[in-house]
């Protein structure tokens, strides 16, 4: 009795202490919620929204860009592409049948879908075919019951309408690569395209525009519920070039065959109104990825499709570097208007003997007969009169030896050689006979397309020191140019020569004569020799240029302006390896300029 | 032995209106926010779960019911035998599970799955109330007098984890300590058990299944694999923690209704409800369980019968158990395993369990004043 007494209050004793032990439990559980949820809230309610708030970055249009007249150079194309969705067709096989009798896709392709459709969630969509035509999208619509699950959707595409005709400025745009990498959210979307090359990529920051936001709720298995918040972004900036499509056209096309290049400018404003580069290649091709074997084509190609011809690739000017030289010698006061010099065909230099083109000889000559002959012998005598450090001023002055900060990548700035240029990179001393050559643009003067253009817009307009410019100036930018310290005497006589050189009897370029209401242009030939003639050649007889394969022959090279009396445009006109500068470059130019004129921009 | 002359029988009015109503207040409130909370699980919806769980609790309700008014002396009359029968229940799943049923533990009564491991809880405490009742404190305190209800313990204990189920069995044999413990078994002997346990946990460790493991070192180190086992507790805790004081509303979990959240209406429905309702709904559950848990401990206060004070314990134990190791789960204080949350979560076995146990509790409750003689389990 007494012990089951003592057991009962055992019982009690015990149990009261599990008891209070079992609440104290229940209670510490109220804490741990209070810190879950009151301590630590904020940071698990920043956790939830990421788990259910996925952003999409909205893409926004590149910038459009357009030539001087509002023709459309670049745009924007809308890029249909078919997806299926796995979960909205009650039999996969059956539906990727039906679309394979409307649109055929390759084996390769075909694994692939089937993978995408393997690999992911039944309500991920998974591409069937992008850049899908008219007519595909129109079957693909007509017989959309047949296509249960398969959806269209748009995106864009960079798209140049001229395609090898603006090639070489525009540029072309293509994926992102690691380095290019920075923090615009941009960058990191799947399949964006970024300027790669000309001005899509030195017009980067103005045509991406802002990246705009999509705030989804998804659920756990990333399947869309419902939008929370859309931001627009900004439309990529649209551009306004220089550049005239018509007079493009007509420049690229009138290289035919040839490879070469040509750029147009406005004298007064620098603008360029055409940039040629040929052969050149189809920027679109870059926009929806290129075959290697294309790619590799263009590489390969031995007139090189890919190097930008007019400021990529130096030359040596040759004769149409008369113009500075002459212009120079004027200004130094070393010759006047009347200095002749006779031209017997060849001169004699220590113990070398320096050639005139002519053989036979041009006899006695001034400067403007000089220049409308391209005598050689003339601008020898005048080179040793001048020397060469005033030779490579007036040359810097007239811009070689520049790149006008355009930016483009690869840009040469050519060559403009003094004593102390070849001091400091050849470690020897200047040679007379440098001279000599350097008179006629040979030697070690190298110089871009656009150089001699510009050369060529600072002579005739006068002396103003105009640069190259791809957007229009503004009044106050053109009213901002500077004048040159060269006399308009100085520059008039230069002109005459080379008014005389298109215009006069005998003028070297004579057959590229035009006359367009009484508008005439002037200009100055060259050819360049690439390869070295030896003593031995010179002896026996030089081949004739056309008997040399093609990478052999020489540069043909024109220079020219018009309208002669009131110069609006200046043309640089070569033709690689074209053997004549009066036979091939001048007609090429002449074209030009004559369609310039006719086109009275 | 005791006449039971002092007590009268109780008729079944009298039963009726002794049931503790305010204990039964508490059960139905929390049955209704289980409903409310798988009503929204289901995105807003009676069905699958809120409807089926309704009918559930209306037929587990009568059965609690029948059995706080069946005679108090039937259950201690038949509680060896009852313990013997689930037994033998439990072995026969066993055997069949293995044989023919797959991996199946339960017999299928439509409406319920009866697991015999679940009525083993019950009739675990049942038995030992009866070894208790009929054991004077000296054989408590012997070494002898705790062989049988040991063995009679771990045997079932060790058929359910070979099921494999880990967390029921852990219960059961956690019921039988704190049973052992209220009855008075001399604390060393607790201390001797704990030594061996630490020393024989490698080995035991060397048996749990691959699962089990990760599930341990899941729980010491959600991070440890976050798109794994780790993910279930991870989410739990961001669902919770983004509830905030008053939670984000009803319907309106964002972890739960988009799928990050796992198991939502079974084992983690109480982290679906503290998403949802907040710390304020969380505590209420917690509090209403706690009123729950103290009705059951005053009960045991005044219930006369050494009997009817053990089942009480036992039971009362049983259901803490079941709500303490739920709601610690998912509030990361305690591994991931597999207790559902009584009278909320989605699932028929476990309410009918504990409606019974609440049943048998109230029975005990009723009649708190009947005088149940001593029959020692070594007279018979």
């Amino acid at each position: 009795m007494n012990r089951d007494n003592d057991k009962g209050k055992l019982l009690l004793n015990r149990t009261f202490v599990f008891a209070v032990f079992s609440v104290v439990l229940l209670l510490s559980l109220i804490v741990r919620l209070y810190y879950l949820q009151v301590v630590d809230g904020e940071k698990y309610k920043t956790l939830s929204d990421e788990n259910r708030i996925s952003t999409r970055v909205l893409i926004p249009p590149r910038g459009r860009i357009y030539d001087r007249n509002g023709e459309l150079l670049a745009t924007n194309d809308q890029n249909f592409q078919a997806l299926i969705i796995a979960e909205q067709t009650p039999n996969v096989d059956q539906t990727l049948e039906s679309f394979k009798k409307l649109i055929p896709l390759t084996e390769k392709e075909e694994t692939k879908i089937r993978r995408g459709i393997k690999n992911n969630r039944r309500f991920v969509p998974v591409k069937l075919k992008e850049n899908l035509s008219w007519d595909e999208l129109s079957l693909l619509q007509l017989y959309a019951p047949d296509l249960p699950g398969i959806v269209i959707d748009e995106g864009l595409n960079r798209v140049y309408p001229m395609g090898i005709y603006t090639a070489h400025f525009l540029g072309y745009v293509g994926a992102v690569n690691q380095a290019e990498m920075n923090d615009d959210p941009l960058l990191s979307v799947p399949g964006f395209k970024i300027g790669k090359s000309g001005l899509e990529k030195l017009w980067e920051k103005d045509l991406r525009g802002h990246s705009g936001n999509l705030k989804l709720e998804v659920n756990a298995y990333g399947r869309v519920m419902k939008e929370i918040e859309r931001e627009n972004g900004e439309e990529g900036k649209a551009m306004h070039l220089t550049i005239d499509s018509r007079l493009q056209k007509v420049a690229q096309d009138a290289f035919g065959e040839e490879s070469g290049g040509a750029v147009v400018l406005d004298v007064h404003s620098g603008e360029i109104l055409a940039f040629v580069s040929v052969p050149s290649f189809d920027p679109n091709l870059f926009t929806t990825g290129i075959s290697y074997k294309d790619w590799n084509d263009l590489l390969q190609n031995e007139r090189k499709p890919m190097t930008n011809k007019v400021v990529s690739e130096h030359y040596s000017p040759g004769s149409t570097f008369k113009v500075v030289v002459a212009l120079a010698a004027l200004e130094a006061g070393v010759i006047d208007e009347n200095t002749r010099f006779g031209c017997s065909g060849a001169m004699s230099l220590g113990n070398h003997k320096f050639h005139c083109w002519k053989h036979s000889g041009h006899g006695p000559l001034n400067v403007v007969g000089a220049l409308k002959n391209s005598c050689d012998i003339f601008f020898y005598e005048v080179a040793l009169k001048l020397g060469i450090n005033k030779i490579a001023e007036m040359a810097r002055l007239l811009g070689f030896g520049s790149d006008f900060h355009l930016g483009f990548d690869n840009m040469q700035k050519g060559i403009v050689p003094d004593k102390e240029w070849k001091e400091k990179y050849l470690k020897s001393k200047w040679q007379q006979g440098e001279t000599v050559i350097a008179g006629i643009g040979q030697g070690y003067v190298l110089v871009t397309p656009l150089q001699l253009a510009t050369m060529l817009s600072r002579v005739v307009n006068g002396g103003y020191a105009v640069v190259p410019q791809f957007t229009k100036l503004s009044l106050k930018e053109k009213s901002k140019i500077k004048k040159l310290p060269i006399s308009d005497k100085n520059i008039e006589i230069v002109k005459k020569g080379m008014y005389e050189v298109v215009n006069g009897e005998g003028g070297t370029a004579r057959r590229a004569y035009f006359n367009v209401n009484g508008a005439k242009m002037g200009g100055k030939t060259g050819t360049t020799q690439v390869r070295r003639i030896s003593m031995k050649e010179r002896q026996s007889g030089i081949i004739k240029d056309e008997d040399l394969e093609w990478k052999l022959r020489n540069h043909a090279l024109f220079i020219g302006y018009a309208p002669h009396d009131n110069p609006k445009y200046a043309v640089a006109v070569i033709v690689e390896h074209g053997s004549s500068g009066s036979g091939v470059a001048a007609p090429i130019a002449s074209k030009i300029l004559k369609t310039a004129v006719e086109l009275g921009l | 032995m005791y006449e039971s002359g002092f007590n009268k029988n109780l008729s079944l009015k009298e039963k009726f209106f002794g049931l503790s109503w305010g204990y039964i207040l508490c059960i139905v409130l929390l049955t209704v926010i289980g409903l409310f909370t798988l009503y929204s699980a289901a995105g807003g919806s009676m069905t699958p779960w809120a409807k089926n769980q309704l009918i559930r609790f209306v037929v587990s309700f009568f059965l609690m019911l029948f059995l706080a008014l069946v005679d108090v002396r039937v259950y201690l009359k038949y509680s060896y035998l009852a313990y013997f029968v689930v037994l033998l229940l439990l072995i026969a799943v066993e055997v069949f599970g293995h044989i023919g049923m797959g991996a199946q533990r339960w017999i299928d009564l439509k409406l319920f799955k009866l697991q015999p491991s679940e009525l083993m809880k019950i009739s675990m405490v049942l038995f030992l109330a009866k070894y208790f009742h009929g054991s004077t404190l000296g054989q408590i305190e012997s070494i002898r007098g705790l062989i049988a209800p040991v063995l009679m313990a771990f045997f079932p204990a060790a058929l359910i984890i070979l099921q494999p189920d880990l967390g029921t069995a852990l219960m059961l044999l956690f019921t039988t300590m704190v049973i052992f413990y209220c009855v008075g078994v001399q604390m060393w002997k607790f201390y001797a058990l704990g030594g061996g346990a630490l020393v024989l946990a490698p080995i035991a460790w060397h048996f749990l299944h691959d699962y089990q493991k990760n599930r341990v070192l899941t729980f010491l180190n959600p991070e440890r694999d976050p798109l794994g086992s780790g993910y279930h507790i991870i989410q739990s805790k961001i669902a919770l923690g983004s509830g905030g004081v008053f939670g984000k509303g009803f319907l309106n979990g964002t972890q739960s209704h988009l799928n990050f959240l796992p198991e939502k209406h079974t084992d983690f429905i109480f982290t679906m409800l503290s998403e949802e309702f907040g710390l304020v709904g969380g505590t209420i559950v917690i509090l209403l369980n706690l009123i729950i848990l103290i009705y059951g401990y005053l009960f045991a206060y005044r219930i006369t019968s050494y009997y009817g004070k053990l089942v009480v314990i036992g039971l009362n134990t049983n259901y803490f158990m079941y709500v303490f190791i739920n709601i610690a789960m998912v509030l990361g204080l305690l591994p991931v395993v597999g207790i559902p949350l009584p009278l909320i979560s989605y699932g028929g076995t476990v309410m009918l369990s504990v409606m019974a146990s609440f049943g048998i509790i109230l029975c005990m409750d009723i009649n708190r004043n009947v005088n149940l003689g001593r029959q020692s389990f070594h007279d018979e």
